[in-house]
């Protein structure tokens, strides 16, 4: 089988994580690099979003089953810590998809004085209930505005 | 170190784990990570409210994720095959080199969050001054874990602040954990060859190089807080080298529990 890059990356790139609905490793930004080596052995290294991230390792699985799927049988997951990960690095569509579902994503790192809008009625009138959320990433808001409680992913 | 310090450490004669530098630096950095990461994970379902139970279980979350990290560099460093779990799980009280303070136990809420403010105060500075060290697995690792440091910080410190200058009763219980846990701050800034050995080769940081620092956080949110410092100048020292306090064992009793009775065992 003649394996290209491109085919590969394809199946890497739309593995989801399995915390966020339908949001892909590629466009939560902790997808690296993926490589071919002279054997046809591929190798994933992708970085953790949190240093205790329990997603981790079922993202390395879901990359490794969906490699296996696709037909290509050796694969390994590299995991490199440098430059951390940082909010920044999720995706425009990233973005948008957490907000379809209900979770306000990241300001950018230079823009943290703007508000945080609720993703529900997009007032920028919300509070902050608790820095740590139901996840590592997430911090729990609650709009002002339409009294709903929000994930809010915070800025890393 | 203050000019009148007292310091009490290990027995002379006792027997020295005798490692590697490189080794036991990544084991003293993991095993505090892992052994609060412990004691943090004590609270699930007894926090004073439902968020800082799950806050508590956050920073436990982060704490042992660079606890994995690290004591997975530390068994590549030492090259005998042995793994973060045969690390954390198959090692003997007196093979942990974690700090005496992170094993203290939580007491109340104001004990868990004046340890934890104490060792934040701390982390801040060494992973700061680790994201540039020799060692690039170790850089990586302290470039991610200071991010999340400078979080637990600000969260440390704003409980600090609230129960410090809160009622009567919560001062009262803050200023009493400060007290009964200043002995064990001074740990953090004494080296010894391990430490000089990681300085000369680029990898580590000099413990004592970090005091000011510390000392500048503690003393603004004291300030804020309304707490004194205490003028206790007796230095508790020796978890370093594997000499603890009555609590560890029973810490590791309870988390090596089922590798020790199950060797192995996989789910």
């Amino acid at each position: 089988m003649v394996i290209t890059l491109e085919d590969v990356v394809r199946v890497v790139a739309s593995v989801e994580d399995p915390e966020l609905p339908l949001v892909t490793i590629e466009e939560l930004g902790i997808l690296r690099r993926v490589d071919v080596d002279d054997t046809g052995g591929i190798i994933v290294t992708v970085t953790p979003t949190y240093s205790g991230c329990p997603a981790t390792e079922v993202i390395r699985d879901s990359i490794l089953a969906a490699l296996r799927n696709a037909g290509y049988h050796r694969a390994e997951v590299r995991t490199v810590f440098s430059p951390p990960w940082t909010t920044d690095d999720i995706t425009p569509e990233g973005r948008r998809k957490l907000e379809a579902h209900g979770i306000a994503p990241p300001r950018r790192l230079l823009a943290l004085d703007h508000p945080v809008l609720c993703p529900r009625c997009r007032s920028g009138s919300t509070s902050l209930v608790s820095e740590f959320g139901s996840t590592a990433c997430k911090a729990l808001r609650v709009c002002d505005s339409c009294g709903e409680p929000f994930d809010h992913f915070k800025e890393l | 170190m203050t000019g009148g310090a007292i310091i009490s450490g290990p027995p002379q004669g006792m027997a020295r784990l005798d490692l590697e530098p490189h080794f036991a630096y990544l084991l003293r950095l993991g095993d505090d990570n892992l052994v609060l990461a412990q004691r943090l994970g004590e609270w699930i379902s007894r926090g004073p409210d439902l968020e800082e139970d799950i806050a508590l279980a956050n920073l436990a979350l982060d704490h042992l994720g660079v606890a994995r990290n690290l004591l997975t560099h530390a068994g590549e460093v030492e090259g005998r095959g042995r793994d973060e779990d045969a690390l954390a799980m198959r090692r003997t009280e007196r093979e942990f080199l974690n700090l005496i303070l992170c094993e203290q136990p939580n007491g109340d809420f104001a004990h868990t969050m004046a340890r934890q403010f104490f060792v934040d105060a701390w982390q801040v500075p060494v992973w700061e001054a680790l994201s540039s060290s020799n060692d690039p697995t170790l850089a990586g690792i302290a470039q991610k874990a200071l991010k999340e440091a400078k979080y637990h910080l600000r969260h440390s410190s704003t409980w600090v602040v609230r129960l410090g200058d809160g009622t009567e009763e919560s001062h009262n219980r803050m200023q009493a954990a400060v007290d009964r846990l200043w002995r064990y701050t001074g740990e953090m800034f004494v080296g010894d060859h391990v430490e000089e050995a990681m300085v000369e080769a680029g990898i580590g940081v000099d413990p004592a190089s970090l005091r000011p620092a510390w000392e500048r956080t503690v003393a603004e949110v004291f300030a804020e807080a309304g707490l004194d410092r205490p003028d206790d100048e007796y230095v508790r020292i020796g978890g370093r080298v594997g000499f603890h306090g009555e609590h560890l064992g029973h810490l590791l009793a309870e988390m090596q529990w089922m590798e020790r009775t199950y060797p192995e065992l996989q789910w």
